[in-house]
């Protein structure tokens, strides 16, 4: 197979124009465009997932850590509800949507037609290497594209094994896969996309809509932020620490965009809080818990680096009272918690994409608001209260991708809701209807009849046909006959 | 003239305003809504005057293309705005009791409008009715290219609108090119693909989203009609689109057309009979079309007529009046392929016929150039019909007619590849100066208890069943009737 010998040569600006090529050669010839080619490749994906879950574990516990049981519910059986959500409605999604049309165009009727993008490049994240690569790739061919996956190569186990796994049960004329780091990414992003989607982070997130202006290609970008948790008193504070647990340390160790990135509660109720904490992770991941198999590891030394830098700054370093113990040997990091960061720290002022979870005190919680909506908007918000007015305050005055009451993260999983950014966490959204829409043109068709107004459009224009005009625009009935009767 | 630390420092109050929380109430967005309302009742005459003077329009015209239109889109915005406003519902699987989820609209914020000079009312206001009516603060520049709309917008809006939540920033290039640099919430885009990247190069520097409207060569296919009365009204709908919307400077002005060669002759008549009809002796002065808005697209029109090529397919008018910035409607019957004028989107009243052996030919035609903002269809035959929607790609498609999709309320209004990104008109206006955000409410009541670690096969089991929506595999491993996978 040619497999062998492209992996040998370095894949440049001539290797991705020529791929693009030959996939808008294979887009050209319809093939992605029948419903029986979407649903064959999205049967494909969930035959994979169901066939290779054991290899899918491997290679995320070999670029992570990560623990079986996250591998299989937040990377596997989310795909493969992903394909199964998709493939229920996918019919239904193909079907052009009939609008009404009214007395401006009457008489006509009219429909919103969705139809392929064409040939479309999809750029994934290191720390859901499996789901963030194949989730957007279900959007994309449930909307009849044909697709070019970039896999972070950060994760490197995992970006081999979808390259392998997507050459075996993939349609390969339409869909393919460039492993690679930065120069191959470069040499895609020169070519003309019809999309492009890209997580990842905000510097990068730039540098692919730049590249994306050159040729007025639309993007998606699923970015990240700093993603806020106000914890409230009079909640019942060992549920709330559970969730908030679980969804910092329980998804990769907080290496999530989602993930709780800090805490604002009140001077009153923090030392409460931190005790909790305390309690919970302690049940959760013993006395030990860099020796705990419940963790993912931090990815690379690198990013340990960056964690270290965060936790052993002057006017934070002293701020631990919890955990702060490493490894640099395992690249791990024990769950820490930090309390009264200074807000100028390093620690608040990039994502910190790991097990550190700085709590800021306020005095009153309304002050919570300001704080987070003076920094840039992020991906998630949370908040855990039973006040029912703090509760609306935050929902409608705290601007995030999406919102949580009383729990965090779980929002990703819902079908309904589109999954995104907004300002400095992202452009677009998908998941559900959303990743199909994401990768569709949503193309107007309007059918007109012959009958109808051909004459009081065009000129000559005499002051009759100004007033019929005026009624039709204005749409009343009796404007009309008014003015047929050549009264006004 | 405003030095650029002034102008940051308006930009930043207009930010305060907004993070106020004063655009975001329901009578807020209506009391804008209705001010613009009254804005084109009651300014009609100078807004009429202002199009005669930037564009030699008649009030007709103005009436039909910008004025009219948009008084239908703000009664239309007013009436559907509670519902465009209120929190969408969002369906969740049984598993999540005491769970609620919805997508709340909200504004972007601080959001920026350029407009185009072809229809500079039309396309200022339309998109600002969208920014308001989703509670955003707008910057608005309209096109210097049309000056005397631009400075009667500049002039009015503050009388109708909040001042503190829309400005009129007036100026050339240099202008466009600073505004760009500022940072927005989001930028709509009215113009060329040329200029269209430059905006989105600098939004991409801020991450700010943009909706695109740019364009392209529109082509109508004319397919052998039934009878010389339908013949007759696809005639007078192309004339009409060609050269009554702004004498062709419009991105969905049909940019030319296809027809069987057998027909090219029977068109021509028909066009010939019909230009004089509708336009009378002397179109200049009836106004019944607009002129070139200024030397440089008359000089540029002219150039590409005076390729020989070119200028030997003319078949009717032709004539050019430098001092009017007045060209004669001229129709040209296949002029070569490789000419400016079959390249470039033409802008002008210049109409080429490009004749083809069959109409299924238009296909592949229209296929092998960069995607239109819209393509026109005149045919009795079902077939060829399904074939273009579903062979071909641009921003709309519309049959039997053209322009008309421009004032349907339901129907998206943009383009795809070269001739745009994003959509606006009635709900899309809305939307595309929105952010639909995702709202989960969860209550601490339910929680599953297998949702923590330390974990286990057991709880492994039960997230299997529960991913499954599997609830009676829950139940058996629950009360430990059920083995998990692994035993």
């Amino acid at each position: 197979m040619a497999g062998e010998d492209k992996k040998q040569q370095p894949f440049d600006s001539k290797a991705a124009s020529s791929l693009v090529a030959e996939l808008r050669g294979a887009f050209a010839s319809g093939t992605t465009r029948s419903y029986q080619w979407r649903e064959s490749q999205l049967r494909g994906l969930l035959r994979m997932t169901d066939e290779h879950e054991q290899d899918i574990v491997a290679a995320l516990r070999s670029d992570l850590g990560k623990p079986e049981l996250e591998s299989v519910l937040y990377e596997a059986a989310m795909l493969r509800n992903s394909c199964k959500f998709a493939l229920k409605e996918l019919q239904r999604w193909m079907m052009p949507e009939k609008v009404k049309t009214s007395l401006t165009t009457f008489p006509s009727s009219a429909e919103i037609v969705s139809e392929p993008l064409g040939v479309v490049l999809i750029i994934s994240a290191w720390n859901y290497p499996y789901l963030l690569s194949l989730d957007p790739v279900v959007g994309a061919i449930a909307a009849g594209n044909a697709v070019v996956l970039k896999p972070s190569e950060i994760a490197p186990a995992t970006s081999a094994l979808l390259a392998k796994l997507l050459g075996e049960y993939m349609d390969s004329s339409s869909i393919r896969v460039v492993e690679g780091a930065v120069p191959e990414t470069t040499a895609l992003l020169e070519q003309k996309w019809d999309k492009i989607f890209y997580t990842g982070n905000g510097r990068v997130g730039r540098i692919v809509m730049a590249a994306a202006a050159k040729h007025l290609t639309p993007v998606v970008l699923e970015l990240g932020g700093k993603s806020p948790v106000v914890v409230d008193s009079g909640i019942n504070l060992q549920i709330a620490c559970r969730r908030i647990i679980v969804g910092k340390w329980g998804n990769n160790n907080g290496q999530a965009c989602i993930a709780s990135d800090y805490i604002i509660t009140t001077k009153d109720l923090a030392p409460k809080l931190v005790d909790v904490l305390k309690n919970e992770l302690e049940t959760f991941y013993g006395k030990n818990p860099l020796e705990s198999k419940d963790l993912s590891r931090i990815v690379n030394s690198d990013h340990f680096t960056r964690l270290t830098k965060l936790l052993d700054e002057d006017k934070v370093s002293k701020k631990v009272v919890y955990g702060g113990e490493r490894d640099p040997t395992k690249l791990q990091i024990a769950p820490t918690i930090l309390l009264d960061v200074p807000r100028d720290s390093l620690i608040m002022n990039e994502e910190i994409f790991g097990p550190l979870l700085p709590i800021l005190t306020v005095d009153k919680l309304e002050e919570s608001f300001d704080i987070i909506n003076s920094g840039a908007k992020p991906l998630a918000a949370y908040i855990f209260t039973n006040d029912k007015k703090l509760k609306e305050h935050f929902v409608n005055n705290v601007s995030a991708g999406g919102l949580v009451v009383n729990d965090t993260t779980v929002h990703l999983a819902v079908h309904a809701l589109p999954f995104g950014g907004v300002g400095e966490s992202g452009i677009g959204a998908y998941h559900g209807k959303f990743s199909f829409d994401a990768f569709s043109h949503k193309k107007a068709v309007v059918y007109r009849s012959f009958m109808g107004d051909a004459a009081i459009r065009y000129p000559p224009y005499t002051n009759g046909k100004l007033r019929l005009m005026k009624a039709l625009l204005g749409g009343s009935i009796l404007g009309i006959l008014r003015a047929l009767f050549g009264r006004s | 003239m405003e030095t650029r630390g002034d102008f940051e420092v308006q930009l930043e109050g207009m930010r305060e305003y907004y993070r106020g929380g004063n655009t975001r109430g329901a009578s807020w967005r209506k009391s804008q809504l209705r001010g613009l309302g009254r804005l084109l009742e009651e300014r009609e005459a100078e807004m009429n005057a202002a199009l005669e003077f930037d564009l030699g329009k008649h009030p007709v015209e103005s009436y039909r293309d910008e004025i009219g239109s948009l008084i239908k889109s703000v009664n239309y915005a007013l009436g559907c705005l509670k519902g465009w406003m209120s929190a969408e519902k969002a369906k969740l699987p049984l598993a999540a009791v005491l769970t609620t989820a919805e997508i709340i609209p909200e504004p972007l914020g601080l959001v920026l409008i350029i407009s185009s000079w072809n229809f500079p009312f039309g396309l200022s206001l339309e998109p600002l009715i969208g920014a308001l009516a989703a509670g955003n603060v707008v910057v608005l520049k309209p096109s210097e290219v049309a000056p005397r709309c631009s400075s009667l917008l500049a002039n009015v809006l503050p009388a109708y609108l909040d001042p503190k939540a829309v400005k009129v920033v007036e100026g050339g290039p240099t202008i466009s090119e600073q505004l760009v640099q500022q940072k927005w919430d989001k930028i709509l885009f009215t113009g060329s693909a040329r200029v269209g990247r430059m905006v989105m190069a600098a939004a991409a520097n801020h991450l700010t989203p943009v909706t695109l409207e740019l364009g392209g060569k529109c082509p109508a296919v004319l397919d052998s009609l039934s009878n010389s009365w339908v013949r007759e009204v696809a005639v007078q709908r192309i004339l009409g689109s060609k050269f009554s919307a702004c004498a062709g400077q419009a991105c969905i002005a049909i940019d030319y057309v296809l027809v069987e060669t057998k027909f090219s002759s029977t068109l021509l008549e028909l066009m010939k009979a019909w230009i004089s009809k509708m336009l009378g002796e002397n179109p200049r002065e009836s106004r019944s079309m607009a002129r070139i808005v200024n030397k440089n697209h008359f000089f540029r029109l002219k150039t590409l007529l005076e390729d020989p090529n070119v200028k030997a397919s003319i078949v009717y008018g032709g004539s050019m009046d430098e001092n009017s910035l007045f060209i004669e409607p001229t129709i040209l019957l296949d002029p070569p392929l490789e000419s400016g004028l079959m390249q470039d989107e033409i802008f002008g009243p210049l109409l080429p016929i490009i004749t083809l052996k069959k109409i299924e030919d238009s296909i592949n035609f229209i296929n092998s150039r960069p995607k239109p903002l819209a393509i026109y269809v005149f045919t009795h035959n079902d077939s060829l019909r399904k074939r273009m929607v579903a062979e071909t790609s641009s921003g709309s498609v519309t049959f039997n007619d053209a322009m008309v999709q421009y004032v349907a309320d339901t129907l998206p209004f943009g383009g795809i590849g070269e001739s745009g990104m994003g959509n606006y008109h009635g709900k899309f206006s809305f939307d595309t100066f929105s952010h639909h955000k995702a709202v989960v409410r969860r209550s601490f009541l339910v929680d599953f208890w297998f949702r923590f670690p330390p974990w286990n096969d057991h709880k492994l089991q039960l997230f299997r069943s529960m991913y499954l929506f599997d609830y009676l595999g829950v139940l058996l491993t629950v009360l430990g009737l059920k083995k998990s996978k692994q035993d």
